[in-house]
């Protein structure tokens, strides 16, 4: 039998974003169903532990969410006969969740208050759970979620799925924000282990919600792919000790090779659609990285030119950089050095720019200059689980 | 629900505007006339504003009034004008806002009615 505190966070995972999306469905009220959710789960972390968990916890949740309604709503008639009607389980609506992402990541609101809001409304996250995984006091979160559902209602901001014509744009900002949410849970090496998990979890599960209700958006396939790549390596970064392991040392064995394949497919299914964009491209590089039996069998030579592609669509400074590392595997250490040269001005507070610097200056034989950048890597990074974290991020862990 | 679109105009879009040949600078205003022909059923309201240096601003100071020239943002970005429209909800004044062919800068915010 599972602790009721694990029960509760596949409950709330399973069910919260439809819970709430059936409130707002009816009330009309996008604050208002909020509260009402967030309230049913704080009950039950204080009551199931006591009482045991109840034997429908789902509907146990919608209950308390509706009865707390009512009182709340006692003096409102309105709102009071559309609670009543309201039945659980809700009727099936698979687009009701997606609207309220949407809903939470719309473009107008910031992009911090897009992610608190996904995690507590989606992803059922109470307030000192979303601010102990992002390392941000609990007064900052609760601020920035009560100033973003003021804007909604304020500003006028609808909860539906965007046209067509809209959909591109908007559709950026979700996915942004579901990779956010899982690189936070996936690199963070500070903070509780458990809820870095659940974040990379809940990031997994929102990209193959979006997959499953928008199945010809090819980014959204990309997006899927790559974070599944990133979840079946996983296992193998961090030694005994835990420390992170670099990927040319890791042990391959340990990778989830048929999630591997999966991905794989993923991406040919998105790349069908002819639409490239750069979470397909990252996650074929990943691919690249993933499908090699070793590290020597890499494919640097597919790997520079989808880096090449990415820069096309996404030019960044440090896409450069990992495509300069590519380099050095396919045409030597000096290629690399001097595609560096040209990012030292963008990248010169960026501690991995030195690091890789100093790697590379070693290999070209100036150990003199290697060793001054890797002082100013050093100075850049006093933090040694920072330093940790970013090694890892550089050598595509 | 009903918003204003507040239009701001840059120093940029000033130049490109100016550096236009007679015809090209006809074919930009054509192209303002037709998008409020095309909105013409949400603007309730609109309003172009005269040039910055025709401003005069009146600033209350422990209560005498002090008037002094110029607007009193001083930047370069200037509101130019702005429109009233009644709509669903913002993502409809936003779709109004991105196919305006004005001046690049646009705030759009909620109005009582």
């Amino acid at each position: 039998m599972s602790r009721p505190q694990d029960e509760l966070a596949r409950v709330v995972r399973d069910h919260a974003g439809r819970l709430a999306a059936s409130l707002v469905h009816l009330l009309g009220d996008f604050s208002a169903a909020e509260d009402l959710v967030q309230d049913a789960i704080e009950a039950a972390l204080r009551r199931w532990p006591d009482e045991g968990v109840p034997d429908r916890p789902d509907a146990w949740l919608f209950t308390v969410a509706r009865n707390r309604g009512l009182d709340v709503l006692r003096r409102q008639v309105r709102y009071r006969e559309k609670l009543t009607q309201l039945q659980w389980p809700a009727p099936e609506a698979p687009d009701d969740r997606l609207r309220l992402l949407f809903t939470c990541c719309h473009p107008a609101l910031p992009r911090q208050a897009q992610v608190a809001l996904t995690l507590r409304t989606i992803c059922g996250l109470t307030t000192p759970q979303i601010a102990a995984a992002f390392l941000v006091p609990e007064s900052t979160v609760a601020q920035r979620i009560t100033r973003a559902k003021r804007k909604i209602t304020e500003a006028g901001i609808p909860y539906r799925i965007p046209s067509d014509a809209e959909l591109p744009e908007r559709l950026n900002e979700v996915l942004t924000v579901v990779y956010l949410l899982y690189n936070e849970g996936y690199l963070s090496s500070t903070g509780d282990g458990a809820w870095s998990r659940r974040l990379a979890e809940d990031a997994e599960w929102l990209a193959s919600s979006l997959a499953w209700t928008l199945p010809r958006e090819p980014e959204v396939i990309g997006l899927l792919a790559l974070i599944r790549l990133h979840q079946a390596r996983a296992s193998a970064r961090f030694d005994a000790d835990g420390r992170i392991v670099l990927l040319p040392d890791q042990d391959r064995a340990r990778w989830d090779h048929p999630a591997i394949a999966e991905a794989g497919q993923l991406i040919a299914r998105a790349a069908a659609f002819g639409r490239p964009g750069p979470y397909q491209l990252q996650a074929a590089i990943v691919a690249c990285h993933a499908e090699a039996p070793r590290w020597e069998d890499t494919d640097w030579a597919q790997i520079v030119v989808l880096y090449d592609m990415l820069l096309a669509l996404a030019p960044s400074p440090v896409t450069r950089l990992n495509r300069a590392i590519a380099l050095r595997y396919l045409a030597g250490p000096e290629a690399a050095v001097r595609e560096l040269d040209g990012l030292a001005e963008h990248l010169d507070r960026y501690p991995l720019f030195h690091a890789t610097r100093a790697e590379l200056l070693r290999a070209v034989g100036q150990p003199e200059e290697a060793r001054e950048a890797d002082r100013r890597a050093l100075d850049l990074t006093a933090n040694p689980a920072q330093r940790a974290l970013l090694e890892g991020r550089i050598s595509w862990t | 629900m009903k918003y204003v679109l507040m239009f701001a105009e840059t120093a940029q879009y000033a130049e490109d505007l100016a550096a236009m040949s007679d015809p090209e600078r006809q074919a930009a205003y054509d192209e303002v006339g037709r998008w409020f022909a095309d909105n013409a059923a949400r603007i309730t309201h609109h309003v172009h504003l005269r040039p910055p240096h025709t401003a005069t601003t009146m600033r209350k100071v422990d209560g005498h009034a002090e008037v002094t020239d110029g607007p009193f943002v001083e930047g370069k970005e200037i509101v130019s004008g702005f429109v009233e429209a009644e709509v669903a909800d913002l993502d409809e004044a936003l779709a109004m806002a991105r196919s305006w062919p004005g001046c690049p800068i646009i705030e759009i915010r909620p109005a009582d009615a």
